[in-house]
């Protein structure tokens, strides 16, 4: 039997990537990196910044992403996002300009705790991204 | 009569009207491939969002304690009213249409004794509604720098909208754009947006229950500021492909006009010219006879 199973990501504007052969998809869960496989429970979750691992026969993939919703269904994986970047797009000073928003956010006052969280999060990740 | 000069300057006006119109309708048809295009790649993103919130909905255990965004106020006595509309004109019937569908929307509202509230997006909707509903709106929104619909400027709008909903300025929110039927055919449509409206799309929910982490309440409540600003999306991308639509088919008119125009002007002033040489003819003739 094979071990895989299919992917789909959407943005807003296209659907951006659409994979039939995955074998397994790390996702940053809001409550932590989740690992799915075929056959995993019907799940709903919302994602965190951080990094998508897409592992396949025809190579491993890895996007950041900065939020979205991912439901699996019948070895369906769907994700929903608005911000989605293939790592190997990303050069330094894209890096840059997107940590440097970050930390702009995280400095102002009026944030919440749970945005703040999230922003913490989303310069971490940026940081590891070197 | 006009004179002969004055219908050869008529003419070459018109052909230089009809060069304007036939350029207009070329670009629109270019850009309307692109935008229609966009609006269907943008399609199975609030195709599957619309989905996962109907599932989540049903799943919900504590009716009385869903967001208020899906399940309203429970009063209806204040209307949002947001209302997408172009930024450019010379497209036919398609910011009147909205515009109409919008103003009788209002009158019914108003007649019920209920508060309105207009949220403008496009300064021709803007323009149109400031003569009548001025004291209404509350908020004018125009993307004018930005080429294309992107879910940026939709974000915007739909944080806007949520800010407001939040800080209980209303209770209803519906949005009014147009329908992308096909190049001809655009239909303006009212949707309502919260509380969010799902009867028609009941069937659709799936018998299998899922696994939520972390529990329904909060990925609703996560999930629901995202619809909305989704939904204004699709609009927008609807509009957009409307809007190039409706130019098109608008300039495509005009160029036939214009095209009939110069006909009719050119039978004219060949008539005209052979009248003016039979009566010079004539003249010449009768001044020979009387010799």
């Amino acid at each position: 039997m094979s071990e895989e199973f299919k992917i789909e990501i959407v943005n807003p504007e296209k659907s951006f990537l659409v994979k039939e052969d995955v074998s397994e998809v790390v996702v940053p869960a809001y409550e932590g990196e989740m690992g799915i496989l075929k056959d995993h429970i019907s799940i709903i979750s919302f994602l965190k910044p951080g990094i998508i691992k897409i592992l396949s026969k025809s190579g491993d993939e890895n996007y950041y992403v900065e939020d979205g919703i991912v439901e699996f269904k019948n070895n369906n994986l769907s994700i929903l996002t608005s911000s989605i970047f293939n790592i190997a797009d990303i050069d330094k000073s894209k890096q840059q300009d997107l940590l440097k928003q970050a930390e702009e956010e995280s400095g102002k006052e009026e944030i919440s705790d749970q945005s703040k969280y999230l922003i913490d999060q989303k310069i971490e990740v940026l940081k590891t991204l070197n | 009569m006009a004179s002969l000069d004055d219908l050869k300057k008529r003419i070459a006006s018109v052909k230089s009207t009809q060069k304007i119109t036939k350029a207009m309708k070329m670009v629109a048809a270019a850009k309307l491939r692109r935008a229609q295009e966009s609006a269907e790649k943008g399609r199975p993103y609030s195709e599957k969002m619309n989905n996962v919130i109907l599932n989540l909905s049903s799943g919900i255990s504590d009716k009385d304690n869903a967001p208020k965004l899906l399940s309203g106020t429970g009063n209806d006595k204040v209307q949002l009213c947001v209302v997408m509309t172009s930024d450019r004109g010379l497209c036919g019937g398609f910011n009147s249409n909205i515009i109409k569908k919008a103003k009788s929307y209002f009158s019914k509202i108003l007649s019920e004794g209920k508060e309105l509230k207009i949220i403008t997006v496009g300064s021709k909707g803007n323009d149109q509604l400031k003569r009548m509903y001025g004291d209404k709106i509350i908020e004018s929104i125009s993307f004018k720098e930005s080429k294309n619909a992107n879910y940026f400027d939709a974000d915007k709008v739909g944080k806007i909208v949520i800010d407001k909903f939040e800080n209980s300025e209303f209770d209803i929110c519906t949005i009014f754009y147009n329908q992308f039927k096909n190049v001809i055919t655009q239909i303006p449509q009212a949707q309502q947006i919260i509380p969010l409206n799902n009867e028609n799309s009941e069937e659709n929910v799936s018998e299998e229950s899922y696994e939520f982490e972390p529990d329904e309440d909060e990925i609703l409540s996560n999930l629901l500021p995202k619809n909305i600003s989704t939904q204004i999306f699709k609009a927008m991308l609807e509009n957009s492909a409307s809007e190039q639509g409706s130019r098109m088919s608008a300039m495509d008119n005009a160029t036939r006009n214009a095209g009939e125009m110069v006909d009719k002007l050119t039978i004219q002033y060949n008539r005209s010219r052979q009248a003016a040489i039979t009566k010079e003819l004539i003249e010449i003739i009768s001044g020979a006879e009387s010799l």
